[in-house]
């Protein structure tokens, strides 16, 4: 194959400091495929970069249907970026009902780049028009550039001998070949990741580079753009990188851990969206001794994790919302029994299914009180993708160290969101912490705390001299036999609660980004990072004295926290949800904190948390999400 | 770096090796016991620990597991380790220490409503697994704890405090759920021939592989006198088919009756000369003469104890064993070199 290498002397090129691009498509198109190695490119480019999958729940959504399509977003720039960007500049639109579904978040006067084969009589029915938007002027305030990629590809291919089916299948390719011209992107990482997926394939392996060579050439020849543009490198740290989606980090994470405790690793879990690629990942890592039980439901799974971690492994299991729910009974088993667990919930969108494959942050409440009792448990939230490989760690630390369950609230947009990832030194992580109890001879009691952390021997079978059995019926801290007595449930309820609290005193001060007083604080967790980060960066430019500080520590909560809230006029706290962590601030520290609360199954944008920040500081009147309020509802 | 791959316990050779000499008294729990007095499963818990010593494992390497209900007290008498856990789920935490810990000897205690109502999906999932684990099915028709509902073995028109003018459902047998799921050991005994009982117990512990026995146990406060029409000692020998691996399936105190088969249909033979008798062969692969006996249900037909299946099959816990041994056939993995395994770039 060949890389072009002229540029056409005319051809202007433009600087860019930061360009959001969406693909989307058909569920079968291969946007996913083409987002990643774009994503790829440009990572091994130098730039900062994120991305933002969005796909639909069904496999295979009737081809060319509104429901079937699926999306990928990406943003790469020269500079720090947080978030894969509010609206797309670029759209690539593989057909007529990933034209209707996206186009609307595309920046007025951006580039749009549709198939236009793809625009017949049959796509446009199925998408709902009743004109072609090609031709009907719909599309005036976009750059609109029309290719006839669907011909393009089969004419690149007309000589491999494979069926125009199989040539329509390199469509992706084709179009990748283009957006990488018009970055001035060269073809090799690329090439090289296809070299290495389709080694088996020769055939397919052909027709996809072909397909991608001609795309690029297209973008040389064509004289359809008026420009090219560069985004130059970001100025990161040096160090080696690769990328890393959260559940990926999640389960390395996770295996860090087993080898830094020198025990091993089970995992139970059922398959659920979009928790499942922490099992796929896992079942992968057998040389690190980790086991993995695909169980015949949730409850089996933290069952199973609760018999490894019982007989001194390290028990974890993970899920979703609904999986969750299901798991609750069983947690409070780990808790009763105060086994090391780690439990992981990868949320979405809910009640019940829910949307499984868009984000949301609606399960907090259910991670801190859905359980029967008073039932504590440790609860952490990683904040970005490769923040899921240290919190994993961490979570495993605590679990180790307090003899405590710790859920470890993960989301969507977390998950399956990817970063370029500067490798960490993997040595300088410090051993995890554990014992089991040994026979010292005379009477064992399974409750004898540890008067530091409070955690109860681990007394694994094996053992002679420490036989003795526990169960989910309270038990005397004295003996470790079944015990009615109040005044002893009331000692070991308070002990379980106290030894959560107890972390506390070993997190880390909480980073403020900004000054650490002012007249507003804005208050997140979890995947909101970076459109919170973003947006109090922004107004910080305006001027204003903003700053924020995202949990990863939600219980207990860091011991600084209820001092920094009070520095500040004004908090606020946006969630995916109706209002789960403000509620809980209110609850704790008696701050008037403010709610702000989107529930979209799609993460906030910047430009929304910029206007909530508008409103609370005086700039602007109300703020309200672009969402119409049902008839006789409060808008909210 | 430290890397493992099984659970850093040091306590020697587990099995057999310099075994302690055990008796009876040595796996009684200093634990009141305390289920109704007159209760079928005194009888189990003694054999039990009759059976125990004599099994060839460390006091230390037996664990009892149990969900909820009045058989899953039984892990707090025997003296050993146990794990008193939730209504049905029992069999879930067996999975996952014995699939961590295949050098346990794992017994898993549950109930009629226990094992085969809330718990009903994980039977048949270890089943079909084929753990290691020995499950006693205690099964006494009723819901003891609960103090006397109906349960999903409790036959049809039964009057309970839940039924008080007879329940609408039929029944199971937990029998024929562990021939169809495809456990490896299948038995059945009863509380009250305790010599039947503890050889069963016994046979179930020493197969590899999962081993069920239900024990038909007698309730004698909200369902006294279940299974008497069979088990009383007097028709003991006329009312219940003892299945013995390669004898003749025949019953009655002379052995004067026997079961052979009419098609698909067993009958039973009065004729003590008839030679036509099968022979009971439990190593069978093929479950279909075991699901044909699991279908003789009493009046009809005497009812059938003993193994009814005993066969070889690989483990669970094994096989995730050597698909660990294989992946780490080539050496020590480097966490680093995983971390920087795939594509990475620099950046100067």
């Amino acid at each position: 194959m060949t890389t072009p290498t002229l540029t056409r002397p005319e051809q202007r090129v433009e600087e860019l400091e930061r360009v959001t691009i969406r693909f989307c498509g058909d569920s079968g198109d291969g946007m996913q495929l083409t987002g990643t190695q774009f994503t790829r490119t440009a990572a091994v480019y130098g730039n900062d970069l994120a991305t933002y999958p969005d796909f639909p729940a069904e496999i295979r959504a009737p081809t060319g249907s509104l429901p079937g399509v699926s999306g990928f977003q990406l943003s790469f720039a020269s500079t720090e970026i947080y978030t894969p960007g509010d609206a797309p500049d670029v759209l690539v639109a593989m057909n007529p009902a990933a034209l209707k579904t996206n186009v609307g978040d595309l920046v007025e006067t951006g580039l749009l780049i549709v198939d236009e084969a793809e625009f017949n009589a049959v796509n446009l029915k199925k998408a709902a028009y009743s004109s072609n938007p090609l031709d009907d002027g719909s599309l005036a305030k976009y750059q609109l550039i029309r290719i006839d990629i669907t011909h393009n590809t089969e004419k690149a291919l007309a000589e491999t001998g494979l069926s125009v089916k199989d040539k329509f299948r390199s469509r992706n390719f084709y179009a990748l070949g283009v957006i990488l011209w018009l970055y001035g992107r060269s073809l090799e990482t690329t090439t090289r990741w296809a070299e290495q997926q389709f080694k088996r394939r020769p055939d397919v392996l052909d027709a996809n580079l072909k397909a991608l060579s001609a795309g690029y050439n297209f973008g040389e020849t064509a004289e359809l753009f008026h420009a090219r543009y560069e985004v130059k490198p970001a100025p990161v740290k040096p160090g080696v990188y690769r990328h890393i989606s959260g559940n990926e980090a999640t389960a390395l994470g996770f295996v860090a851990a087993s080898v830094k405790a020198g025990l091993p690793l089970f995992y139970g879990s059922y398959p659920i969206t979009p928790a499942s690629d922490i099992l796929h990942e896992l079942s992968k890592l057998k040389s690190f001794g980790v086991k993995t039980f695909q169980a015949e439901d949730e409850i089996a799974a933290v069952g199973a994790a609760i018999g490894a971690a019982y007989g001194g492994a390290m028990g974890l299991t993970g899920t979703s919302g609904p999986g969750l729910a299901l798991k609750s009974e069983a947690i409070n088993l780990a808790v009763m029994t105060e086994l090391p667990l780690v439990i992981v919930d990868v949320q979405r969108a809910g009640p019940s299914t829910g949307m499984p494959t868009k984000v949301e942050q609606s399960d907090l409440l259910q991670a801190m009180y859905g359980r029967n009792g008073d039932s504590h448990v440790v609860i952490l939230a990683p904040q970005t993708p490769s923040d899921c490989y240290f919190m994993a760690i961490e979570a495993w630390r605590i679990a180790l160290k307090y003899m405590v369950p710790v859920i470890f609230l993960s989301d969507g947009y977390v998950a399956n969101g990817s970063e370029p990832w500067r490798i960490p030194d993997f040595d300088s992580i410090p051993k995890l912490e554990w014992k089991y109890a040994t026979n010292k001879g005379g009477f064992f009691n399974p409750y004898e705390r540890d008067p530091e952390t409070l955690a109860r021997p681990w007394a694994v079978p094996g053992q002679a001299g420490l036989e003795h059995r526990v169960g989910g019926i309270e038990k005397s801290s004295e003996t470790g036999d079944i015990s009615y007595d109040p005044g002893n449930h009331h000692r070991m309820t308070m002990a379980r609660k106290e030894r959560v609290e107890r972390v506390a005193r070993e997190i880390p001060p909480t980073e403020i980004n900004g000054p650490d007083s002012g007249d507003l604080l804005v208050v997140g967790w979890g995947g909101t990072y970076g459109a919170i980060t973003s947006a109090v960066n922004r107004a910080r430019g305006r001027g204003k004295k903003v700053s924020s500080l995202h949990l990863r520590y939600i219980n207990p909560f860091p011991p600084d926290l209820g001092e920094i809230l009070s520095r500040f006029d004004k908090v606020l706290v946006p969630e995916l949800n109706t209002g789960n962590l403000v509620w809980m601030l209110r609850a704790k520290y008696l701050v008037d904190a403010v709610p702000f609360n989107k529930i979209a199954g799609q993460p906030f944008k910047i430009r929304e948390i910029t206007g909530k920040i508008q409103e609370l500081l005086g700039e602007s009147g109300p703020y309200e999400l672009g969402f119409a309020p049902a008839s006789g509802l409060s808008g909210g | 770096m430290t890397t493992a791959y099984s659970v850093p316990i040091d306590n020697g050779s587990l099995i057999g090796d310099d075994l302690p000499v055990y008796t009876r008294k040595d796996f009684v729990s200093n634990q009141e016991v305390r289920w109704c007095p007159g209760c079928g499963d005194y009888g189990i818990l003694a054999q039990m620990q009759k059976m125990l010593p004599n099994l060839g494992v460390r006091r230390e390497d037996l664990v009892f597991i149990s969900g909820i209900g009045c058989s899953s007290r039984f892990p707090y008498y025997v003296e050993t380790y146990g794990f008193h856990s939730i209504h049905g789920r029992a069999l879930t935490l067996a999975s996952g220490l014995k699939v961590t810990r295949p050098e346990l000897k794992v017994f898993v205690i549950t109930g009629d409503g226990d094992g085969l109502s809330i718990g009903g999906n994980h039977l048949l999932h270890a089943m079909r697994r084929n753990l290691d684990l020995t499950v006693v099915l205690f099964n006494n028709r009723i819901y003891g704890l609960t103090k006397g509902q109906y349960s999903p073995t409790s036959e049809i028109g039964k009057i309970t405090k839940s039924s008080p003018v007879g329940t609408t459902e039929s029944p199971l047998s937990p029998i024929k759920i562990a021939l169809a799921a495809g456990a490896t050991f299948v038995a059945r005994t009863i509380d009250r021939d305790i010599k039947h009982l503890e050889q069963t117990l016994d046979a179930a512990a020493r197969h590899k592989g999962i081993s069920f026995v239900e024990v038909y146990q007698n309730c004698n406060v909200f369902n006294d006198n279940a299974f008497a029409a069979f088990t009383d000692k007097e028709v003991r020998q006329d009312k219940m088919l003892y299945l013995e691996n390669g004898k003749p399936m025949r019953f009655g105190s002379n052995n004067e009756h026997g079961i052979r088969l009419n098609g698909f249909m067993p009958e039973v033979v009065h004729d003590v000369a008839d030679d036509s008798s099968l022979i009971h062969h439990d190593t069978t692969a093929n479950p279909v003469l075991a699901s044909i006996l699991a279908g003789m249900d009493y009046p009809e037909y005497p009812v059938p104890v003993g193994i009814f299946r005993a066969v070889d099959a690989p483990t669970y816990e094994d096989l995730v064993s050597e698909q660990v041994a294989h992946a780490q056939a080539g050496g020590t993995p480097d966490f680093n070199s995983l971390l920087r395994g795939g594509e990475t770039w620099v950046v100067d």
